[in-house]
């Protein structure tokens, strides 16, 4: 009774405690502009199930597809058996699915399977991030503690499995000793090797059974309210992260309403722009992105696969586009700290550009989509670039000299280059 | 194969004044029009068109810039000064379907456009090359052979992963017969020349090499005797970056419309 009443708080003050903070995540999102992704919702579900449920953005670098592919499958699949935890912890009951007869000890018999891959899968990560460290995950951005989240997840991953695994073994062995309370359901075609490591007394086993299944249950109660704080909230992300993607073709960059307002104003004399919403044009600040921009960062789970294609990053530019996400993430997280301490309107004196992103790295990009393509799941950081540009160009006339020359010149001679309009035919010259 | 063109290219306003109408709309672009190696390429697409019979015709001195570096340096006011402008012009020569020797010109008409009043049937001069093969109209033959030579084929970023055309270009060069080889990172995958985004008009960002030479290394590696572009910009980073390397006596970079015509003895 006394664990039945534990297990119940526990559970509540997970949930509690996750919502408070998804509620914080959802109000800094919000902090974003309106952008409307609303269209096309049949072909947007197909988006998701094939890119975030299907992962195949993922398989353009098989190795790691294929282990992350197996992680994957555990955490979804053995989520079966965390709702057996679930009603088992909340009416005192084990294994309260055994009823199930053969199916449950194949679902059983497949989890080992799955919590053994899973096992393998996080300790290779473990030895491509740490031992031959992979150049993927380094770079400027990649501070001691992105590269202590990333560990710390693939850690807890092992010892949730481990667990798991462990309590299926005493469990097996308590059934076969006939102990009261553990009743013959199961197949335990893996944790049964591990057996002889356990020790044969009766308390014991009950001690570590029972271990391994607190340890396991609040593990995933703590790596719940881990995610919000950490890169891994890409497993919940990913979905409407993907729903909501950009579904244009990529070389398409979106027109600003604002200012065709402007310049229908300004050629035709007769057209009266309807009233403009105050804003800036371009971001400054994460509070000038949309909301998509800013559910990009927080989808980001830093895996680098952007960086590692963007030809400004491999020919030793400052440009990451992995850094644009993070630091879009870390600046908004911190306006949203300023919110919650001293309410809206709070201006730190920072801002997203130059306090977190450079001009340096913006001026870098080539636009040519290579982030965007290689995501795996369809985070753009190219959006984030460019609206940082349109600031820096609009509302401070602030770009390279080269640049400022080659917009006056489309201007002045409506190319970019310093030629005549009346030229511009002289290509087709015959002698 | 004389450099200058041998027949009088249409303009739109000539043809309006005969009372004609063209099937299609040949936009040049500013590379096009001033760049002198883009240059070539523009007359060799002018070129095909004539061969094949196809009524076109070009703006001029009437096409401006369609705003594409403005925008993606951020100048959104200008590019829709320039968008809008041009929409004015094209619909006012009621012109439906347009054919460009340039992807970034492609891509802004094609997909930006749109949104503030021009709509088009826009297709690259690719496309168009891989439409007329298909339709028996333009073979490779009568002119300079490239069978069995070593071509690699680089993807613009603009008409590759911007607007996933990758077939139209290369089936462009499996019709010469060519020995068609690809580079490591090639189609979705493919390494942008570094002029996009308006790069092309400004000097890199420090780092510790040029995106082109990185670029022009990889291409190298496949060992060809002809670099296939499809873009002046790339056109550009491309040549200079074979330069660099010393190889110009060996590889050329040439775009596929330029190979086209060779191939056709245009």
């Amino acid at each position: 009774m006394v664990s039945q009443i534990l297990f119940i708080a526990l559970l509540l003050a997970a949930i509690a405690f996750f919502s408070f903070n998804v509620k914080k995540v959802i109000r800094n999102i919000r902090l974003g502009k309106a952008a409307n992704r609303s269209d096309q919702p049949q072909k947007r579900l197909m988006t998701m199930v094939k890119v975030a449920l299907g992962q195949t953005k993922m398989f353009f670098r098989p190795v790691p597809a294929f282990l992350h592919l197996i992680v994957y499958a555990g955490f979804v699949i053995i989520n079966i058996e965390v709702l057996e935890i679930m009603i088992d912890g909340i009416f005192g009951t084990h294994r309260v699915f055994g009823g199930l007869g053969t199916i449950y000890n194949v679902l059983i018999g497949s989890f080992e399977f799955l919590a053994a891959g899973v096992w393998v899968g996080c300790a290779i990560f473990l030895i491509r991030r740490n031992i031959i460290k992979l150049k993927r995950f380094s770079g400027v951005e990649m501070t001691s503690w992105p590269k202590s989240d990333a560990n710390y997840i693939l850690i807890t991953e092992i010892l949730l499995m481990t667990a798991f695994l462990l309590m299926n073994a005493a469990d097996a062995k308590l059934q076969a000793m006939g102990v009261g309370h553990y009743t013959q359901v199961g197949a335990f075609p893996l944790s049964q090797y591990l057996q002889n490591l356990l020790p044969a007394t009766e308390a014991s086993l009950i001690a570590i059974e029972r271990g391994c299944w607190w340890f396991h249950i609040i593990g995933i109660f703590a790596f719940l309210n881990y995610l919000p704080y950490s890169k891994h909230f890409h497993i919940l992300f990913a979905f409407p992260n993907t729903y909501f993607s950009n579904l244009e073709p990529k070389g398409e960059f979106s027109n600003m309403q604002s200012v065709t307002n402007e310049v229908k104003a300004m050629l035709d004399p007769s057209f009266t722009p309807p009233e403009a919403e105050p804003g800036r044009f371009g971001a400054k600040d994460v509070n000038d992105l949309t909301w998509v921009n800013l559910m990009n960062a927080y989808t980001c789970t830093e895996c680098g696969r952007c960086t590692s294609v963007c030809p400004a990053n491999i020919t030793g530019k400052l440009l990451s586009p992995r850094k644009i996400m993070m630091d879009t993430r870390d600046r908004m997280e911190e306006v949203g700290k300023n919110i919650d301490k001293t309410g809206n309107g709070f201006d730190d004196g920072k801002s997203l550009i130059d306090s977190y992103i450079s001009r340096e790295e913006i001026w870098a990009c080539t636009s040519c989509n290579a982030c965007t393509q290689a995501c795996p799941i369809n985070i753009d950081p190219l959006a984030i670039i460019t609206e940082l540009r349109r600031y820096a160009v609009m509302e401070e006339s602030q770009s390279p000299a080269s640049i400022n020359a080659m917009l006056g010149n489309i201007e002045n001679n409506g190319a970019p280059w310093k030629y005549s309009p009346a030229d511009r035919f002289n290509w087709a010259k015959q002698d | 194969m004389s450099e200058q063109l041998n027949f009088e290219v249409p303009t739109m306003a000539e043809m309006i004044a005969k009372g004609e109408e063209p099937e299609i709309l040949f936009w040049v672009g500013c590379a096009g029009s001033y760049d002198e190696r883009a240059q070539k390429t523009t007359r060799d697409i002018c070129k095909i068109l004539h061969h094949v019979g196809l009524k076109y015709a070009v703006l001029g001195t009437e096409e401006s810039c369609t705003g594409d570096p403005a925008k993606r340096a951020g100048n959104e006011f200008l590019f829709q000064m320039q968008a809008m402008t041009n929409i004015e012009v094209l619909n006012g020569y009621n012109v439906k379907k347009i054919v460009t020797g340039c992807p970034h010109c492609f891509n802004t008409i094609k997909n930006e456009y749109p949104g503030l009043g021009g709509t088009y049937e826009v297709i690259h001069h690719t496309q168009l090359i891989q439409d007329l093969i298909n339709e028996g109209k333009l073979k490779a033959e009568g002119g300079e052979s490239f069978k069995g030579k070593k071509i690699t084929y680089h993807d613009p970023c603009y008409l590759g992963r911007g607007n996933d055309v990758y077939e139209a270009p290369r089936k462009a060069l499996e019709a010469l017969d060519a020995q068609l080889v690809e580079m490591k990172r090639c189609k979705s995958n493919g390494l942008c020349c570094g002029a996009g985004g308006a790069q092309m008009f400004k000097e890199p960002e420090k780092g510790n090499k040029d995106i082109n030479i990185e670029r022009i290394e990889e291409a190298l590696e496949t060992q060809p005797q002809v670099i296939a572009a499809s873009c002046p910009f790339c056109m550009t980073m491309l040549s200079d970056g074979v330069k660099l390397k010393d190889q110009d006596q060996n590889v050329k970079v040439l775009d596929i419309a330029e190979i086209t015509a060779r191939a056709n003895g245009l």
